[in-house]
C-alpha cells in the first residue's frame, strides 16, 4: 500500500506502530550507511552565557533570568583570537541573551574585526530594553546580521512560548529595527527570524512559513525582514521536563525518529560548525554543550587549539540528534 | 474503561484492509490524493479536514488534524475559527430546515 505523506491517519498509525524509538541516533546512521564527522568547519558558534530575560518553555539550555553563567572579557578574547586564528568565516553568538553579557558590546566588535560575517542571535526584548538601546545602533554600524526569535505571528502561540507580552514586545523590536534599516533591501542589513513550534509537533514547511510570515507581519505591522528558519524543537532542558510532565515524550520522539532524513544528515550544521561555550570550551554543536559533552571527546579550550577542527573529526552523537534529522533538517 | 472510542484504535487504521485489501488501498491512494497539495495547500485542506472533522464529530480525525493543523503552521485561533465555520453551518443547516417546517405548517393552518 502506497501512503501519500499528509495522510494524517495513516501518519499517526505509523507513529504509534514505530519501535523505532528504541533506535539509537548511531544505529539509525550505521542502517543507511552513514557516518557523522566533520567536514570543512566555517563556522564558530559562541554561546556567551546562560543569562535571559525570558524563560523559553522549549529552550534546551534552560536559560532563564537567574542563571548566572556568562562569559568574561578574557574569554571573550581568547574566543576572537580564536576566531582570527582559525580563519572562521562566521562568528554567531547566542546565548541565553548575549544582550545581557556586560561586555558584549566587547566582544561583537573584536568579532566583527575577526571574521567576515558576525551574527547575534537576539529574543527580541533584551535588545530593546532601556540600557541596551545602543546595541542596535552597534549592531548597525558593525553590520551584525541579527538572528531572532519569533515563533508565530499570533501573540497566543508566541506567548506560550516565551511569556506574556513577548509578542507586542517583539513587534515593536522589529518595528524599530526596520528604522534602523535592518531587513530593509539596498542597506545590508540583514534581519532573519527563527520559529520554533509552540508545542510537541513538527515544525511547518520553511518555504511557506516564510511567506505566510511576510505576509502577516507586514499586513498587521509593516515589519519586513530577510529569511525564516524553522526548526524543530530539540528534546533537551525545559523543553524535555515539558515533554514529559505532559506525556508527549514518548510521541515526540517518535515522530522525530519516523521522519528521520538520511539527506539531512550531509547538510546538518555540527559539520561545518563548532561550539564554544561561555568558559571557553568546545563542542560539536550547542545541543552537545548543553549536555556538557565535549568536542571529539575531550576538554578542549579555545586558547588551546590553533585552528578549527579538522575534516574528518568524528561527532558525538546522541538521541536528541534526532531533532536536527527530521524532515529538511538543522542547518 | 470500555467505550465505544479508543484513541489505541488509530493506529490500527490501516487493519482495516483485512479481507478488503484492494478497496482500503483504493481509499488510501485516493485519500492521500486528495490530501496532497494542489489548487488549495496541504494547510488549507487540513483546516477543512478539521471542520469537518468536528461536524461529523470524528474523535480519531479530531486528534489527526489538531496535530496536523499545527505542523502546517496553523495557530489555535484559526483552527478555532475553522471549528465555528463547521458549527455555522451545522447549525444554518438546523435552521434553514425550519422553513420546511414552517411551509408544513401553513399548509395545514388556517
Amino acid at each position: 500500500m502506497t501512503l501519500e505523506p499528509r495522510d494524517c491517519l495513516m501518519q499517526e498509525a505509523r507513529s504509534a506502530l514505530c519501535p523505532s524509538t528504541c533506535v539509537g541516533f548511531a544505529q539509525t546512521l550505521a542502517r543507511h550507511g552513514l557516518r557523522l564527522e566533520r567536514e570543512q568547519t566555517h563556522t564558530l558558534q559562541i554561546n556567551t552565557g546562560l543569562l535571559c530575560n525570558q524563560a523559553c518553555r522549549h529552550c534546551h539550555l534552560e536559560a532563564g533570568p537567574k542563571r548566572t553563567e556568562i562569559m568574561d572579557r578574557e574569554t571573550m578574547d581568547q574566543v576572537a583570537d580564536y576566531a582570527e586564528r582559525g580563519g572562521f568565516q562566521s562568528a554567531d553568538v547566542t546565548g541565553g541573551a548575549p544582550e545581557m553579557v556586560p561586555e558584549i558590546d566587547h566582544l561583537l566588535t573584536r568579532l566583527a574585526e575577526a571574521v567576515p560575517r558576525v551574527m547575534l542571535r537576539s529574543n527580541l526584548t533584551a535588545i530593546r530594553d532601556s540600557a541596551r538601546e545602543h546595541l542596535g545602533l552597534l549592531c548597525r554600524d558593525l553590520k551584525i546580521v541579527l538572528v531572532c526569535s519569533l515563533p508565530a505571528t499570533h501573540a497566543s502561540q508566541t506567548d506560550a512560548q516565551r511569556g506574556g507580552g513577548v509578542m507586542d514586545a517583539s513587534v515593536r523590536t522589529l518595528q524599530w529595527l526596520n528604522t534602523l534599516g535592518y531587513g530593509q533591501s539596498g542597506t545590508g542589513l540583514e534581519l532573519n527570524l527563527v520559529s520554533n513550534p509552540a508545542g510537541a509537533f513538527m515544525p511547518p514547511d520553511q518555504g511557506r512559513t516564510e511567506e505566510r510570515f511576510r505576509r502577516d507581519l507586514q499586513r498587521k505591522w509593516g515589519i519586513v525582514f530577510n529569511n525564516l528558519y524553522t526548526f524543530a524543537n530539540v528534546p533537551l532542558g525545559r523543553f524535555r521536563t515539558w515533554l514529559e510532565a505532559s506525556g508527549n515524550y514518548e510521541q515526540y520522539m517518535t515522530r522525530l525518529t519516523e521522519t528521520f532524513n538520511p539527506e539531512a544528515v550531509a547538510g546538518l550544521m555540527c559539520r561545518s560548525l563548532v561550539s564554544v561555550d561561555w568558559k571557553g570550551d568546545l563542542h560539536d554543536c550547542d545541543f552537545h554543550l548543553a549536555k556538557a559533552i565535549p568536542l571529539d571527546g575531550t576538554r578542549r579550550h579555545v586558547a588551546t587549539m590553533s585552528g578549527p577542527p579538522l575534516p574528518g573529526t568524528p561527532i558525538a552523537t546522541a538521541e536528541y540528534c534526532y531533532a536536527c534529522t527530521a524532515g529538511a533538517g538543522f542547518t | 474503561m470500555q467505550s465505544y472510542y479508543d484513541p489505541k484504535d488509530l493506529p490500527r487504521f490501516s487493519e482495516i484492509g483485512k479481507d478488503a485489501p484492494e478497496l482500503a488501498k483504493k481509499f488510501f491512494e485516493y485519500y492521500g490524493a486528495v490530501m496532497a497539495e494542489g489548487e488549495l495547500t496541504v494547510r488549507e485542506k487540513s483546516l477543512i479536514a478539521l471542520a469537518v472533522a468536528h461536524a461529523v464529530q470524528c474523535p480519531y480525525c479530531i486528534d489527526a488534524y489538531a496535530k496536523e493543523c499545527l505542523e502546517q503552521g496553523s495557530n489555535t485561533a484559526e483552527m478555532t475559527e475553522a471549528v465555528h465555520v463547521a458549527a455555522a453551518i451545522r447549525g444554518g443547516a438546523s435552521l434553514v430546515h425550519g422553513l420546511q417546517m414552517r411551509n408544513a405548517a401553513d399548509k395545514l393552518s388556517l
